[in-house]
């Protein structure tokens, strides 16, 4: 029988998820993306909804609190950015540490690669079994392991010390029992490659390259959570482009010009060395400030992306962090040529804030 | 499942110890959940039935996530209701158990003896039972998303009710039609004349016109309603153009509003004396040698504080032990307050012992409001140091402001009263002679959130189905926040 609960549950993951009462999204706590803690730790809130009622301005009223300081020192909670303290009466979101697969999971309930297709060869189906390879403490009576069971029992009465030699008898109870478990075999997969494009050159500061790593980080983090066997390919460029690991992408600091063709022509090399598109679905990530060198490079570009890339990827993503210098204008010229075509997504990342949204906007539904 | 017989036996003995002590309780009965039932049974407040609702799921699944991540367990729960129903999670080691027991019961003689629980409906577990019927009946053939946001709206103004209203001598009934309007003689106007005229000058269906006339004027002038009322919920099931089953959704609301209005009004108390109760039982009776450090870990966990945070357990024994220290050693009344030799306060000690008896008293005459008001005295306030903290603008922060005594207790007492909500009435339900809903904020020096009153205004506008209006006021102008299901509108208004 289903629960109440779980019905209750459900409507509010799909109210979460935007699916039903999409009014209600608004009043929705918005979920902290990153806050690392620790080394694999980030802390996040819970989607929490809030119905609107007649309150105060928090921020007006005050409280009473318990414990030491002067008049004057601030509330010791680490709060930063003028953010409320985690436990004022009323403001309560449960903040709790999660890993990254769990945290990728909750990115997952509102993200999808889109167009997604079967692609793949016959090594990559696996067969959709049943295999008892496990051993449970319950179970139904027909898969009881006699073996086991009885072996829990022996140990048991021998540590009580009821076992008698001269009048070996083993009854189990209900404690020792031990149960076949079994695993079902995942069904066939899909391939898929993901390649990331980074523009490590001048122009980009340190804060436009912590963005960029940040969200091709979150991308790529929950990409691993949600598709086994994926394939990750990254590139960085500057006026020239090279195939680096995943590494050296994350943590290399470059300087230098901007030729955004470099990388793209580097990536259709890529794609027809290694990933027929009969057999792979090919998802190049592209990060850069938009700064170009020159209209004659960003021509090239628009040549390489019409006359070869758009034939074989599942989807472009341009993602464009706001420039140092305010002169990046590569998203708005890809907009104006390519608007319509449903193989390019474009996407502003003002800032760090902006990196949830701009990840919904890559791999969010029905595009 | 019912409890093992070890909890059983250790049930009856806690009862004993409970009742020597002076708790008159409920029958309760105990039930024993794991820790998936008992945050199931949580998230419903409580109840094995409630009405369909996606709020419960988030509080599920924040207790589900609380308890996974070992962030936050639930050890019992209990319910106003006679018989007294409680949960005790599964998990809980025996000491837990021992100690929830005890809580429980002085939970349970809480809710029997406060008076401010005096009017609550004690077999609330059916009465939220049926309600559960009737909105899934009403969920079947109006549908799911309908049914839902309807509740949505009305649990937004779901506070919007009059906390002295169940003790409250009836109030008759305002003249519903003009029928019981006299009409005083002299404000008829008639053609003079002799008695045997009287009847073709003044003809009687002449005189009766009149009198309807100025019985309908009368009305109008009147007002509506009468005076304002603060039980907003109940003026709209009144007088809002609700069909059946929306105005049956929203009356079941009211009752759920007003059934837990106690419980919101004692937390401190509540939990004070719970665990004021749970501790001497088992540090004076019930706990063995080898259990007095598992004791003191979950004691102490329970009434932690932290900066920023008052926590109502703490906050609520220290208040009950310190009465009860109080009226044992004599250090009350004039001659006590009018000492001023710290020596001499110090060593005050006039043996009267009637400590027990005072706090089984308060127990049973205050509430949270009331409680703190009387009892929280300076030298409290400086043992237990309290302080007032407030949002500091210029360091984007919240800073600790003062720990003067009157400032800490003006504080606390504001978040108290009306818990720290504004307060508001309906004051016109015929606003600008358009059938346009007036409420009136009763504005004590700290501003609404204007997002918020904005969509709460929304959601009432649903259910008056003509805009809505609030009187309050923004930085110290006097503002008319409007609503007319359309758009939000601020505009400057004279005082009213």
């Amino acid at each position: 029988m289903v629960r109440r609960i779980e019905n209750d549950h459900r409507r509010f993951r799909e109210i979460v998820r935007g699916r039903i009462r999409k009014e209600l999204r608004k009043y929705m706590s918005r979920g902290e993306l990153i806050g690392r803690k620790g080394k694999n730790l980030v802390s996040i809130p819970l989607p929490q909804i809030d119905i609107p009622r007649f309150r105060y301005g928090s921020k007006d009223s005050g409280g009473v609190g318990q414990g030491d300081g002067e008049p004057g020192q601030p509330l010791s909670q680490g709060e930063e950015d003028g953010g409320e303290p985690g436990e004022l009466p009323g403001e309560h979101s449960l903040e709790v540490e999660v890993t990254l697969e769990e945290l990728a999971k909750i990115l997952g309930e509102e993200l999808e690669l889109p167009n997604i297709k079967p692609k793949g060869t016959v090594k990559n189906i696996k067969s959709d079994v049943h295999k008892y390879s496990g051993i449970r403490r319950v179970g139904p009576e027909s898969l009881r392991h006699f073996k086991r069971t009885f072996k829990e029992a022996l140990k048991r009465e021998l540590m009580t010390g009821t076992y008698e030699p001269g009048k070996p008898m083993i009854l189990p109870v209900s404690e020792d029992k031990r149960y076949r478990s079994w695993r079902v075999k995942e069904a066939p997969e899909s391939n898929a490659v993901i390649i990331y494009m980074m523009d490590v050159s001048g122009s980009m500061g340190d804060e436009q390259k912590e963005i960029v790593r940040m969200e091709a980080f979150w991308i790529d983090t929950w990409l691993r959570s949600q598709y086994k066997n994926i394939e990750n390919r990254y590139i960085v460029h500057d006026a020239a482009a090279k195939e680096v690991d995943a590494h050296t992408f994350y943590n290399l600091r470059e300087s230098g010009g901007t030729k955004i063709s470099s990388a793209y022509q580097l990536c259709a090399k890529l794609i027809q060395d290694h990933y027929n598109p009969e057999d792979w679905n090919i998802y190049p990530f592209h990060f850069s400030d938009g700064d170009n060198w020159g209209t004659d490079d960003t021509k090239i570009c628009f040549e390489l992306l019409s006359k070869t890339l758009f034939d074989v990827v599942n989807l472009f993503c341009y993602g464009q962090v706001k420039s140092a210098y305010g002169s990046g204008k590569f998203k708005k010229e890809l907009d104006s040529e390519f608007g319509e075509n449903e193989k390019l997504v474009t996407s502003d990342i003002p800032d760090r804030n902006a990196i949830l949204d701009s990840i919904k906007e890559f791999l969010g539904k029905g595009k | 499942m019912t409890l093992t017989a070890q909890l059983r036996a250790i049930k009856e003995e806690i009862t004993g110890y409970a009742r020597g002590f002076g708790l008159d309780f409920f029958d309760t009965y105990f039930e024993l959940l794991d820790y998936d039932e008992i945050n199931e049974v949580a998230a419903y407040g409580g109840y094995p039935s409630r009405y369909p609702h996606w709020r419960f799921g988030m509080q599920y699944e924040q207790l589900g996530k609380g308890y996974a991540w070992g962030l936050s367990k639930i050890y019992e729960m209990v319910i106003n209701n006679d018989p007294c129903w409680a949960y005790l999670q599964k998990s809980n080691s025996l000491v837990d158990q021992k100690i929830v027991i005890a809580h429980v019961f002085a939970h349970s003689d809480f809710f029997k003896n406060n008076f401010y629980f005096s009017k609550t409906d004690r077999k609330m577990m059916n009465e939220m039972a049926n309600h559960a019927t009737r909105i899934r009946k009403y969920t079947d053939r109006y549908g799911v998303d309908e049914v839902e946001a309807f509740i949505d709206a009305c649990l937004s103004i779901e506070e919007l009710i009059d906390p002295h209203l169940p003790f409250a001598p009836r109030k008759k009934p305002r003249p519903r039609d003009s029928t019981e309007i006299e009409v005083a003689e002299n404000k008829i106007w008639r053609i003079k004349s002799k008695e045997y005229m009287e009847r073709f000058l003044n003809p009687p269906e002449f005189i009766e016109k009149q009198k309807k006339q100025i019985k309908e004027k009368e009305k109008k002038e009147a007002g509506f309603p009468l005076e304002p009322q603060r039980d907003v919920l109940m003026f709209l099931i009144e007088n809002a153009p609700l069909n059946r089953w929306k105005r049956d959704v929203l009356s079941m609301i009211r009752e759920e509003s007003y059934y837990f209005l106690p419980q919101r009004q004692t937390k401190i108390m509540n939990e004070g004396w719970a665990s004021f109760w749970h501790s001497r039982i088992l540090t004076e009776k019930c706990l063995k040698d080898s259990e007095v450090v598992d004791f003191a870990d979950h004691h102490s966990k329970t009434l932690q504080t932290s900066p920023g945070q008052l926590n109502p357990y703490k906050l609520g024994i220290e208040l009950f032990r310190d009465i009860k220290e109080r009226w044992d050693k004599g250090r009350f009344g004039r001659e006590y307050d009018e000492c001023d030799d710290s020596h001499i306060r110090d060593a005050w000690d006039r043996k009267l012992m009637q400590g027990t008896a005072k706090i089984f008293e308060v127990r049973k005459l205050y509430n949270d409001l009331g409680f703190i008001d009387e009892f929280l005295t300076e030298d409290f306030a400086e043992e237990q140091k309290l302080f007032a903290y407030k949002f500091n603008k210029q360091s984007g922060r919240y800073e600790i402001t003062s720990r003067d005594f009157e400032t800490v207790k003006r504080q606390l007492l504001f978040g108290l009263t009306n818990f720290g909500n504004p307060i508001i009435d309906v004051y016109d339900g015929n606003y600008e002679n358009r059938g346009e809903l007036l409420l009136r904020h009763r504005h004590d020096g700290v501003d609404m959130r204007l997002d918020l009153a904005s969509e709460t205004l929304r959601n009432l506008e649903m259910i008056w189905t003509k805009p809505v209006h609030i009187a309050t006021a923004v930085e110290g102008e006097r503002k008319l926040l409007s609503h007319d299901g359309k758009e939000f509108k601020t505009s400057s208004f004279e005082a009213i």
